[in-house]
């Protein structure tokens, strides 16, 4: 441990020195960019109307919450897909169907942070099934479909402070992970003081397991570890797939001041996990019970409403109590975020935010180093192996604040390099860096197009920046994050488009069209729709009263509602408006919105039902309409419901096209 | 006076039409050149899937007509009646006006019947909206047939 805790003081000037020269890279001036002639460079993003991108992107929302969906290289905004926040656009998250899936064991959560979005893979390519996302506030991974790319379930993590080490997936997306960024005691709602950080505090690797044909995700064990901050993971591939790693930061384990007091190591650790190994510990009853509360949000069949199913208690491995290892510790300089694994399996990169070099780990030499036992101390029962055991090389010069890798699957790796605000390029034989180029301003992650996977469909290449300043427009001195996209496909990286984001994009991913556009449903098929409180047959639409409760069973088709005129209701009521919108066209969408709904409207594709509730406070006649232009005549798509005293004995009765 | 008639219901196409994609669109330039070229089966039966007569039983087939029977009233009746006009022409003696082949091709087909026909031209005239085309299979628009059959029969 002295190797890793040494000079401190250095840590420390360092760590000044790089905020002076990050204080004059913020406010310095772009300078000139580099970037192909402007000819060349609109002729390689323009798509013509009418024709489509060659990829989806999937970018985080960050503080949104949500997932937006683009098309590159034009990079026309597709969607957002609403996830963690509640979208008043859509309904998500209003809607009786949706709110469930905003249940956690803190209550009804409307809004989280998203951070890395990952696709899910079939032997170490990404197969455009399903895409994973994190919250890191309130900790949960959703599982977002990519035929009607619809967020259809979310889990929460217990135990965990800050799921940000996660939602990636492994080889064959046996697993999603999970990982602690801010260390709490393990134990459920412990009471103690915060400077018993070092004695009560833990941090848990979370191991979902992913059903092969459904995608419905499963808690099936967590690992108890020393109280750091588990900032990012990748799973291996090819001869690593058996492992998932982690970087962590505040080794120190501090809980105050980490800007300093967790800047002082001039190493933290990888964590290098034999999750095939862990998960036959559990198998074999090495695992324990530990009380651990949390929500499992999900749909059932075709249609209907969330599930929201409360769990409680989940099955842990603790290095302190387990002696074989399943979990090794490799020293990486200093505060890495990004652990990064490139296309082969053979080299795990950390991206070192304070640190001078980039460290190349090698798989193999780590194999090697656990058979000789090259392990300098142990802390928690795990090994931490010797540094010069594991090292393959350091990226000499790669600029200040090397953040995240992605690799181009021809030999080059580009590491994102937040306080220079710049991308380099460098060489997995040579470990020297080849190029580099300007990011605007102060890049976070980047992406690469098919990144991730054993095949990198390496062509563009987009840079997730965090401050705009003069990039676009003014818009204010809050402004949107940029994005800047690159050609990669030759020996020089060039600058091809800046454009502005939604929400602050932390990570993305990108994935050839073809393997998810022919799979995208245009409907919802009437035939299928199980939802329980669906129109299926157009005569039963009708209004029932059981109580105060009201049920609206509604139909809408271009152009009016089926029944529009509604009476009987009264002020106490809680009325549901279950809206089936009985078109079969796709993307003929029906809306509906009522005059004083303390709710947004919902928006309904072809063929779906869903559920907006109403409690009228005021009696009076109300107006409700199509919030959707779904035809010329849209205009005319409108009714009235008339609401009655609390004591009115107005019949309840309701009427289409007889005036 | 007809060149204002056509750009009218252009524009009540372009308003109603959302589905346009590039076979559509090849298809449209070709069909304002076939336009007065309908063939005689298409003038009387309609353009679309079904190309030729088909075969019907005098007699009716229950298990048909259950299926037709379910199918109308999931995606037909919003706006449809029996008896008497709704959104849509009422359908109780739609038989006596049209062939079978034809009513079934306005199902599969709504969109080009409105466009190209001049039997759906005129009927978008006075209706003033295109039918929507509700994902109905060639055999389950066959099966609405059989229940507009016995419906006809029965009433
Ligand atoms: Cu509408």
């Amino acid at each position: 441990m002295t190797q890793i805790k040494s000079n401190k003081l250095r840590g420390i000037l360092l760590g000044a020195g790089f905020v002076a020269i990050a204080a004059f890279v913020f406010t310095g001036c772009p300078g000139q960019q580099r970037m192909l002639d402007t000819g060349d460079a609109a002729q390689k993003v323009y798509v013509a109307p009418g024709e489509h991108d060659e990829y989806y992107a999937f970018f985080s929302g960050g503080y949104s919450g949500q997932l937006s969906v683009w098309g590159l290289p034009s990079a026309r905004f597709l969607k957002v897909i609403p996830v963690f926040s509640q979208d008043p656009e859509t309904g998500y998250g209003y809607s009786e169907e949706t709110k469930p899936l905003f249940n956690t064991s803190y209550g009804f959560i409307p809004w989280d942070d998203s951070h890395h979005p990952h696709i899910s893979q079939t032997d170490g390519d990404a197969d455009g099934r399903w895409i994973f996302i994190n919250a890191n506030n309130t900790p949960r991974i959703a599982r977002i479909d990519l035929v009607t790319f619809e967020t259809k379930e979310i889990l929460e993590l217990p135990n965990t402070g800050g799921n940000h080490a996660s939602s990636f997936v492994t080889s064959n997306t046996e697993y999603v992970i999970g990982g602690t960024r801010f260390s709490i005691p393990y134990e459920q709602d412990l009471d103690v003081p915060i400077d018993s950080y070092s004695d009560e505090f833990r941090g848990a690797l979370s191991f979902i397991k992913v059903d092969e044909n459904s995608g419905k995700m499963d808690l099936e064990f967590q690992i108890v570890v020393p109280p750091y901050n588990y900032d990012l993971g990748r799973a291996g591939k090819g001869p690593s797939a058996d492992w998932v790693f982690f970087t962590t930061y505040n080794t120190e384990e501090a809980h105050t001041m980490l800007e300093v007091n967790a800047s002082r190591n001039d190493k933290d650790f990888i964590a290098a996990v034999n999750w095939r190994k862990a998960a036959e510990l559990v198998a074999n009853g090495h695992g324990q019970t530990a009380p651990g509360e949390y929500y499992h949000n999900y749909y059932e069949g075709n249609q209907g409403y969330a599930i929201s199913e409360q769990k409680n208690g989940v099955t842990i491995l603790d290095t302190r109590e387990i002696d074989e290892d399943f979990i090794y510790y490799l020293p990486t300089p200093k505060s890495p975020h990004g652990v990064d694994v490139d296309p082969t399996g053979e080299y795990i990169v950390g991206g070192g935010k304070l640190a001078t070099v980039i460290p190349v780990h090698s798989f193999s030499r780590m194999l090697q180093a656990i058979e000789d036992g090259a392990v300098v101390e142990r802390i928690d029962g795990i090994p931490v192996l010797d540094y010069d055991a594991t090292i393959a090389g350091e990226v000499e010069n790669p600029g200040l604040g090397p953040l995240h890798t992605e690799f181009d699957g021809r030999g080059y790796a580009y590491t994102s390099v937040y306080i220079s605000s710049e991308i380099v390029k460098w060489s997995l034989e040579t470990f020297e860096v080849v190029d580099r180029i300007d990011a605007y301003y102060s890049i976070g992650h980047l992406m690469i197009t098919g990144g991730d996977t054993k095949n990198p469909d390496a062509r563009y290449m987009v840079g997730l920046t965090k401050t705009a300043k003069d990039r676009y427009l003014p818009t204010g001195p809050k402004q949107n994050h940029p994005a800047q996209l690159y050609d990669i496909s030759n020996d020089r990286m060039e600058l091809l488009l800046d454009f502005p984001t939604i929400g602050e994009p932390h990570y993305a991913q990108a994935i050839r069209a073809d393997l998810i556009k022919d799979n995208v449903a245009q409907i919802y098929e009437m035939e299928d729709n199980d939802h329980p409180h669906a129109l299926t047959r157009i005569a039963d639409n009708r209004v029932e009263r059981d109580g105060n409760v009201v049920r609206v069973f509604m139909g809408s088709t271009r152009s009016h509602f089926r029944p529009d005129n509604i009476e009987g209701i009264r002020v106490g009521d809680t009325v549901y408006f279950h809206l089936t919108n009985l078109e079969q066209e796709w993307d003929v969408v029906h809306g509906i919105a009522i005059k004083g709904a303390q709710n947004s409207e919902i928006l309904v594709a072809p063929g779906q039902t869903k559920t907006m509730k109403w409690e009228p406070n005021r009696t009076g006649i109300y107006p409700f309409y199509c919030t959707a232009f779904c035809s010329a005549l849209h205009q005319e798509m409108q009714g009235y419901v008339r609401v009655s005293a609390a004591d009115s004995d107005v019949p309840l009765t309701w009427r289409t096209g007889t005036n | 006076m007809k060149l204002i008639t056509t750009i009218s219901i252009s524009i009540v196409l372009l308003l109603t039409i959302q589905a346009c994609g590039d076979d559509e669109t090849t298809d449209r330039r070709a069909d304002v050149q076939q336009e007065e070229g309908l063939t005689d089966f298409e003038l009387e039966h309609g353009i679309g899937p079904i190309t030729e007569r088909i075969e019907i039983d005098e007699e009716i087939d229950q298990e048909l007509l259950t299926k037709g029977r379910d199918i109308y009233e999931m995606k037909c009746e919003m706006c449809h009646n029996m008896e008497g006009r709704m959104v849509g022409p009422e359908l109780g003696n739609v038989l006596d006006r049209r062939s079978p082949e034809f009513v079934m091709n306005f199902i599969l087909n709504p969109g080009r019947m409105a466009q190209d026909h001049p039997e759906g031209q005129k009927m978008l005239r006075e209706y003033m909206t295109v039918m929507p085309f509700q994902n109905v299979k060639e055999d389950e628009a066959r099966a609405i047939v059989e229940y507009l059959r016995y419906y006809a029969e029965h009433n």
